[in-house]
């Protein structure tokens, strides 16, 4: 998975070098910005995102953390409050899930519930999606529940630019933002122009352009469903891939800017498909586009299932390139 | 009456302040019992009685700048850190002249420039964000003390134990208050804790712990003067256990069918204000004028506390998504 980005004097790196680029340009840039989570120091990182940033920033500014998901996510929110940027980590979206009551009951909630007295400039980072057979427990992609939030802001860097650029803006929000960084991204690599930096976090960006069929995706899918146009296009059909980029708020604009171009949508969305994304997207493709739609909406989700470790099983669990393929070609009518 | 460990605060003008202090809220809840049963206050509302001398006793030990966290049983603490009563009020009727635009009503009191950090209504839910701004303080390198105040109920909870860790682990200034009332809703404490000596919870944590009888206004004080003192001087965490009562419902929906009247009765001549008035009157330091003369002065305030409410005005529905997000986002990008 290679992409290539305008500028000059690129440099290679992988989405982990971007993600650490970022954290390491933030920290140098604001004092009152630092990162905390489980295994953020001394380890490096459970994903080595922040490896060596230890040695660089010091062990208040790069913040090992207990196994306390609550208690230290609750303590970037108060720490935010009192006028810090913290970066918190948490390992994977499974165990976010011990933080949901302070993300959800504090986090999200102070700054409407005080009439704006407080607000909670907080950015939660963590890993989100299967695909290394890490089994029922570290696989699963939640990030459409916390898109189901009012008062946090949501994003899924899917490119290397969104990795090195998204963070920078999401610190400079009042409110908290969460960013879910697929498993499978971390290793992909490409180029970016040495100078990269902050990009916005409140438009979708189509990464293809095609008349036939809009394929709208976030994250770890949108490298699958690139791959999926590829595949379509060598049967004549141009897809359309929309990034989302931002899954809360979501572009409204550009999804149906696609949807109206192509009048066939499929939405490919790694969470369940009972109460996902997709069905939300969907939708709204319903509510503010109905009467450009020439077919059904089609989506591809992960299967209804805990994520299963054997490499065969995790793949079939998930939205894979030749399903989006089948997908599009049924809103199409050319199954 | 443990006063000999408080003397420099013996003055007469603080004691009086104190009972005050305590005479305002007993009387200011007792107002919102009224107004609850007229339906002008509805929701959940829980009411301190009983509990009066751990937030007078203990806010007074702390500085304006400090900073407080706080629980759904927060009128107390809001009005004794000087959050206008009228504000307060204006929040229990749901108006937004309320101190929290009448968004969050009894259980969310929040003042910004009270350093007052809002009652947070799920039970342990504070104490992480106290352990936070203990945090900031520390990275920032400044001298307050920040308070957060949590029931019995909540030394159950998982984020208890977490922040408490945190806490000591990190040396961070934090003064746990744990207002051990006997029970988490219905559940006595013995039923629901294997260890019920609370303050040895935060020993097992190396956090410096005290017990106070709650009930005891300068005990209170007296106590938490050395606890925020020891917070500001040594930058680490401190414990203060302040045993006390509460001599109503849990809220006003409760029955109370898990205890007794005897019991309720057993503990109603250990109430902090009759006590501590008859204790000033007793050594001769006040008067029975001057807390008829006092009392009429809260009676005025509050007077003016509930014509305030009354007089206020319902946030406009256009503005119910408002401050969901800050109205002016910084710009992004570079």
């Amino acid at each position: 998975m290679q992409q290539e980005l305008p500028g000059t004097d690129p440099i290679e790196l992988t989405y982990r070098e971007a993600v650490r680029a970022a954290l390491r340009d933030a920290l140098a840039r604001d004092k009152r910005v630092f990162l905390m989570g489980e295994d953020v120091g001394r380890y490096g990182g459970c994903y080595a995102v922040s490896h060596g940033l230890l040695a660089e920033f010091g062990p208040e500014r790069i913040r090992d953390t207990p196994l306390s998901e609550s208690g230290f996510t609750g303590a970037g929110i108060g720490a935010a409050m009192a006028g810090m940027r913290p970066i918190v980590e948490l390992m994977t979206v499974n165990f976010s899930l011990l933080a949901l009551d302070q993300i959800l009951n504090s986090a999200a909630t102070v700054r409407h519930m005080s009439g704006n007295q407080f607000g909670v400039p907080l950015v939660i980072r963590m890993a989100t999606g299967a695909g290394r057979q890490l089994a029922a427990q570290h696989s699963h992609s939640l990030e459409g529940w916390y898109a189901h939030i009012p008062g946090i802001k949501v994003l899924a860097p899917a490119t290397l630019e969104d990795a090195r650029g998204m963070l920078w803006t999401a610190l400079q929000e009042p409110d908290p933002v969460l960013i879910f960084e697929n498993v499978m991204l971390y290793n992909i690599s490409g180029k970016l122009p040495r100078d990269a930096g902050a990009v916005s976090i409140d438009k979708a960006v189509v990464r293809r352009w095609g008349s036939d069929v809009s394929l709208i995706t976030y994250g770890g899918s949108l490298w699958k469903t690139l791959e999926a146009a590829t595949a379509l296009a060598a049967e004549g059909i141009e897809a359309e891939v929309v990034d989302l980029r931002s899954l809360r708020p979501l572009d409204d604009v550009t999804i149906m800017a696609s949807v109206g171009k192509t009048r066939h949508a499929v939405v490919v969305d790694e969470g369940w498909r009972s109460g996902s994304l997709a069905a939300e997207i969907g939708m709204r493709i319903i509510e503010q586009a109905f009467w450009s739609l020439d077919a059904p909406i089609g989506r591809v989700c992960s299967e209804e299932v805990p994520i299963p470790y054997p490499r065969h099983l995790e793949n079939a669990a998930l939205p894979q390139a030749p399903k989006i393929v089948t997908a599009a070609k049924a809103a199409l009518g050319r199954a | 009456m443990t006063v000999a460990a408080a003397k420099p605060h013996l003055s007469r003008e603080h004691m009086l302040d104190m009972l005050r202090q305590m005479i305002r809220i007993r009387r200011f809840e007792d107002k919102c019992a009224e107004l609850y049963t007229q339906e002008k206050i509805r929701g959940f509302m829980h009411l301190y009685d009983g509990e009066e001398a751990v937030a007078v006793g203990v806010i007074a030990a702390l500085e304006k700048r400090d900073r407080i966290v706080a629980t759904y049983r927060e009128h107390g603490q809001a009005l004794v850190r000087g959050v206008p009563m009228t504000s307060v009020m204006a929040e229990m009727y749901g108006k937004q002249e309320g101190c929290s635009r009448g968004r969050g009503g009894s259980m969310h009191l929040f003042n910004a420039a009270a350093n007052f950090y809002g009652g947070n209504a799920i039970v342990g839910g504070g104490l992480p964000l106290a352990v936070g701004l203990g945090l900031a303080s520390h990275m920032q390198g400044d001298d307050l003390v920040n308070a957060c105040f949590f029931g019995d109920g909540a030394v159950a909870e998982g984020e208890f134990h977490e922040s408490l860790n945190l806490a000591a682990l990190w040396q961070l200034p934090v003064l746990f208050v744990c207002e051990n009332n006997l029970y988490g809703m219905g559940t006595a404490l013995a039923i629901s804790e294997s260890e019920t000596d609370i303050h040895r919870k935060a020993e097992c944590y190396r956090i410096t712990s005290e017990i106070v009888d709650g009930m005891d206004v300068v005990a209170v004080e007296a106590a938490a003067r050395r606890a925020v003192q020891a917070v500001r001087d040594t930058r680490k965490p401190y414990f203060l256990e302040c045993r006390t009562y509460r001599l109503r419902a849990h809220s006003m929906f409760d029955p109370q069918l898990y205890r007794d009247k005897a019991e309720v009765d057993s503990w109603r001549p250990r109430e902090p204000i009759a006590r501590f008035q008859g204790w000033l009157e007793a050594n001769h330091m006040i008067h029975p004028d001057e807390v008829s003369r006092l009392t009429g002065e809260i009676d005025a305030e509050i007077e003016a506390a509930v014509a305030f409410a009354e007089a206020g005005t319902w946030e406009p529905v256009e503005q119910l998504s408002r401050f969901v997000y800050a109205d002016s986002v910084v710009p992004t990008g570079q």
